[in-house]
């Protein structure tokens, strides 16, 4: 049985999926030039997870073993096309600043990593935990990404606040050197590659000082994809 | 596996097939109204934001007509030209205007020429432009845009319908030089289009 704290200490930190399973790197490097985007993509992909996770647990006890892949894919797949028409329907500017995002959800393996893994094992509950704290992980990644290339890239913080969270969002925006030129390397995507690089060294560095006894990798979740 | 069970895994995935589609088809259903109402709303938000409300008195997103595929349009579709007017008499006309040379596919412009033949505003209104880069050309981003207004065929001349790069009189972004290239020749060539036709979008 796995306790609520391990399911939150495993979706944060030891079984990270941006850090530690390494998924869903496609749209994680796709989007992050800005914190802003990181902060969009990873806010969809939490409420993604959540959805489907809950929904995968739900039908656990009666799918069948040999065509469950497929029946999770349609579950996620459906999933992501509601969030897209209901966001379209409902939150129209959000939807202008997120849209483009929103179909690379579903290309996040990620999600069906943890129907497989996790939900399609485990009661509703749980499952929903997992995914908040899975999808969580994955948005704190993406935001502290999105930071480190915004601020070597274009000497900026949260800008373009405004586009996500209305107008009074604009004082956020912190312009950290009006002259500087902009660094194009950590725009593009390989400035993605080095940042993740520089985060997942700083995560192993910060686990190597840490008593051994709080490392809980689970391989096998990842080893079944 | 027998073939009961090769069926009933067949049943079963029709069935989550069945539902899924199902509830899409739903939602779409239950939004579609909405979503409609929604993409005409920032329609007539980007149709003013090219022209000043003052200047018409007339329902720009009603008063519309289908134009031909262009190439000078950049459509291979036909496309729909939004007609402003103020007691009548014709202002300016607003064209759906296709950069297909974008450094990510196409890049679909709003192009407002005032009835002499200079620019009202140009608005980037759907593209896949790089984040950071080529997004400049989003009037939110960046006043780069906003370069095209009062521009007119004369003025700066064929020759300088350019970026600064390729001997022309409009910057480039930083970074990114492919992206407005495509916009100012797109931008351009509306304007030989409504030069050719001015007689009929105004009919």
């Amino acid at each position: 049985m796995t306790t609520n704290s391990e399911i939150t200490q495993s979706g944060l930190w030891t079984n990270n999926v941006a850090l530690v399973q390494l998924l869903g790197l496609c749209p994680l490097l796709a989007v992050t030039s800005t914190v802003v985007n990181g902060v969009g993509l990873g806010l969809a992909t939490l409420v993604t997870l959540v959805v489907s996770n809950t929904l995968v647990s739900l039908i656990r006890g009666f799918v069948r073993s040999e065509v469950r892949l497929p029946v999770f894919v349609l579950i996620i797949a459906s999933v992501v096309t509601i969030i897209e028409l209901a966001m379209k329907a409902f939150f129209y500017d959000l939807y202008l600043v997120l849209g483009i995002f929103i179909p690379l959800i579903v290309t996040n393996c990620a999600i069906i990593g943890r129907a497989e893994g996790f939900a399609s094992k485990n009661p509703v509950g749980t499952s929903a935990l997992d995914g908040f704290m899975m999808g969580f992980g994955f948005l704190i990644v993406l935001s502290v990404l999105g930071g480190l290339r915004e601020i070597i890239g274009f000497g900026t913080l949260f800008a373009n606040a405004n586009l996500m969270f209305g107008e009074a969002a604009s004082v956020l925006t912190i312009v950290l050197n009006a002259d500087y030129g902009g660094f194009l390397l950590a725009v593009l995507p390989p400035g993605a590659f080095f940042g993740l690089a520089i985060l997942i060294v700083i995560k192993n560095l910060m686990d190597e000082r840490k008593p051994v006894t709080s490392r809980a990798v689970d391989d096998s979740l990842v080893d079944n994809l | 596996m027998n073939s009961r069970q090769i069926l009933l895994s067949g049943l079963f995935l029709w069935i989550f097939a069945v539902l899924g589609t199902g509830f899409v088809a739903l939602t779409e259903d239950t939004t579609r109204n909405k979503i409609a109402e929604n993409e005409r709303r920032v329609l007539l938000r980007n149709l003013y934001q090219l022209l000043p409300a003052e200047e018409l008195d007339n329902d720009m997103a009603a008063d519309t007509l289908e134009v031909p595929a262009s190439t000078l349009l950049g459509s291979e579709q036909p496309s729909t030209v939004y007609r402003a007017r103020l007691s009548g008499e014709p202002v300016a006309a607003i064209f759906n205007s296709i950069a297909p040379n974008g450094y990510s596919g196409k890049i679909h412009l709003l192009v407002g020429v005032y009835v002499d033949g200079s620019l009202a505003g140009v608005r980037a209104v759907k593209h896949q432009e790089t984040p950071g880069l080529g997004d400049g050309i989003e009037v939110r981003k960046s006043d780069w845009i906003l370069d095209f207004n009062g521009k007119s065929l004369d003025n700066p001349g064929h020759s300088k319908w350019a970026v600064k790069r390729d001997g022309g009189v409009f910057d480039q972004l930083t970074g990114a030089t492919i992206t407005p290239r495509a916009i100012v020749q797109a931008v351009e060539k509306t304007l030989l289009y409504y030069d050719q036709n001015a007689t009929v979008v105004f009919n």
